[in-house]
């Protein structure tokens, strides 16, 4: 057995790392994996570049803002698949509930254009949104819908706020409304602090949320170790997909040593059946969070280079060389190569348009044919990324 | 004469802060300030203007450090990344000791080293003492679950601690695992059967 430290923050998204120990898909494959509970992203990124544990789980931005140079000077992190979609949900304080609810707002959690405009109406001035970290899906999603929902740059103050302390955040008034993993928006709904208005997944349909990430050096020093890795997770993922065990890893999940909550808490978000008000409201979301369906876990070069467009944007960046830099670090070579003999479906291509498919869709495969997840924006956005040698492969 | 340095030090646990505090003051002749309120962090921060930022490397508020650390406003004093960027083995000894260091831009490498240095050997003993209390934590809760299944085992078939601590011994020795596995799927078992 070889030994593979991994890191991980708290969070329902951090299930096919656990899964893959606790299920024994790593042991199949020789690895003996040490899990590591990290308490911050930032964290994270330093441990791995530290060589203080061989693989995180990461948010998908992270890794792209490291390519562009933001952040300290580490050894060069890649991405080698991507562990989720979706599993945020957006939460607003209950002074905002109350002011929608007065609206007649129906808190349907599944219309972002509705509930962008109905948000409008019943917010004035600055809105501040807790986000878990500068680099985040989560500030993506936020800046995209609410920009489209009438809000002016100046009245959108991202803030970043630790997910556990998301809650704390909203109830002390530091801001109004969050943006975060599960079981952390749900967390504050059971505390009576929060309602929640959107999943993630309704703002974009596939939005990549995390990421497996390991240091360059030792994918090349180790490419065995690396393959029987991504094998280990991705076939987790695969068990995870199926809708009958989602209450088993919610159950897992909650165990003290990992996050060490109610597992009621956890198979809210994992089982697509979320609580959105303190009163109780049940609705059900089935898409919500996705691990490997559809091929979820391909780590499109195209999402790499929207990324990187949309960091260096708001960092002041020229946009090219930051596209094409983040391109190289998402190794869907590395996919196509150890993933191929356990059976993955594979796309024909690494790049492509983004947010082009409003419903699932059965395309060419490199053997056969595949189904892609839909990935539509609310607003029928798309991105077209650049084409070039790194689009390749 | 060269300027003072500001030093921040985040840290919510007075009796962790203090010590890092005096061991920073035997560094050289700095102001030192606690930060030990950690809501409105990023404002705190930005409004100390501090040349150095020390923070235990697992605290979750070092993501708000993050985006201050980006930030780079013509208000916001741009709070630059990390130790000295050519001094990797510095880099990683902070790392592994659970350090982070964020530095203002533009500070010499030889003001920031000692500094360093001195928080470097502050968390190492801290790091020591929390994972001796982790382990002894550890070691207190298998012994209560080992304890509770030896009473399950008692009262289910009768007998004495002894024996009870000899089936638990045994039943750990044949399937591989520890005693304190064993004794938490029997605790479990029984909450089951209702016993």
């Amino acid at each position: 057995m070889t030994r593979l430290r991994l890191g991980y923050v708290p969070l329902i998204d951090a299930a096919p790392l656990i899964i893959a120990h606790e299920l024994g898909f790593a042991a199949e494959e020789g690895l003996q994996l040490d899990l590591i509970r990290l308490g911050a992203w930032a964290q994270s990124r330093d441990m791995l570049g530290a060589g203080l544990i061989d693989a995180a789980h990461m948010l998908v931005p992270m890794p792209v803002a490291q390519a562009m140079g933001l952040g300290p000077a580490l050894p060069p992190v890649d991405l080698v698949m991507f562990l989720s979609h979706g599993g945020q949900a957006v939460a607003i304080d209950r002074r905002i509930e109350a002011r929608l609810r007065d609206q007649g707002y129906p808190f349907d959690f599944a219309d972002a254009r509705a509930a962008g405009q109905a948000l409008r109406r019943a917010v004035e001035g600055p809105l501040r949104i807790g986000v878990p970290f500068i680099f985040s899906t989560q500030s993506d999603l936020m800046s995209h819908w609410l920009l489209l929902s009438g809000f002016a740059p100046d009245d959108i103050r991202l803030v970043t706020v630790p997910p556990p302390m998301m809650a704390d955040s909203m109830a002390s008034g530091e801001v109004d409304m969050f943006c975060v993993g599960e079981p952390w928006a749900s967390f504050a709904v059971e505390r009576g602090i929060a309602a929640l208005l959107l999943p993630g997944v309704s703002i974009w349909a596939a939005p990549p949320e995390k990421g497996l990430v390991l240091r360059r050096d030792l994918i090349q020093s180790r490419p065995e170790q690396t393959g029987a890795l991504m094998r280990a997770v991705w076939r987790a993922g695969r068990w995870l997909d199926d809708p009958d065990h989602r209450g088993t890893a919610a159950e897992i999940l909650s165990r003290g040593d990992y996050l060490n909550l109610p597992p009621e808490l956890a198979s809210r978000g994992l089982g697509g059946r979320l609580i959105v008000l303190p009163s109780g409201e049940l609705r059900e979301c089935p898409r919500f969070i996705a691990f490997n369906a559809g091929a979820a876990s391909f780590p499109w070069r195209s999402i790499a280079a929207l990324m990187a467009s949309r960091i260096a944007a708001r960092h002041g960046l020229a946009p090219e060389p930051a596209m094409t830099r983040a391109m190289a670090h998402f190794r869907t070579d590395l996919y196509r190569e150890h993933l191929r003999p356990a059976g993955a479906a594979l796309p024909g291509a690494s790049s492509r348009i983004e947010g082009a498919l409003r419903e699932d869709r059965m395309v060419a495969a490199e053997k056969g044919q595949m189904i892609l997840r839909a990935d539509g924006f609310f607003d029928g956005f798309t991105f077209e990324p650049p084409i070039g040698t790194s689009s390749q492969n | 004469m060269i300027k003072k340095l500001l030093i921040v030090v985040v840290e919510p646990d007075p009796d962790r802060a203090q010590p890092i505090a005096d061991g920073l003051r035997e560094a050289g002749d700095h102001d030192i300030r606690i930060i030990a309120e950690q809501s409105g962090l990023a404002r705190q921060v930005a409004e100390l203007r501090p040349d150095i930022v020390l923070i235990d490397i697992a605290n979750p508020s070092r993501d708000v450090l993050e985006e201050l650390a980006l930030a780079a406003g013509p208000s916001e004093r741009p709070v630059a990344m990390f130790v000295d960027r050519s001094d990797e083995q510095m880099t990683r000894a902070a790392i592994e000791a659970g350090i982070s260091a964020y530095v203002v831009d533009g500070l010499r490498p030889e003001r920031i080293k000692p500094i360093l240095d001195a928080a470097i050997a502050r968390f190492h003993i801290f790091q020591q003492m929390r994972a001796e209390l982790a382990a002894t934590r550890a070691a207190l809760e298998e012994r209560k679950i080992i304890d509770r299944a030896k009473a399950v085992l008692m009262k289910a078939r009768g007998i004495d601690e002894e024996a009870a601590y000899a089936i638990l011994r045994k039943a750990a020795m044949d399937q591989g695992k520890r005693m304190a596995e064993i004794a938490q799927q029997l605790v479990m078992a029984a909450g089951l059967l209702g016993r």
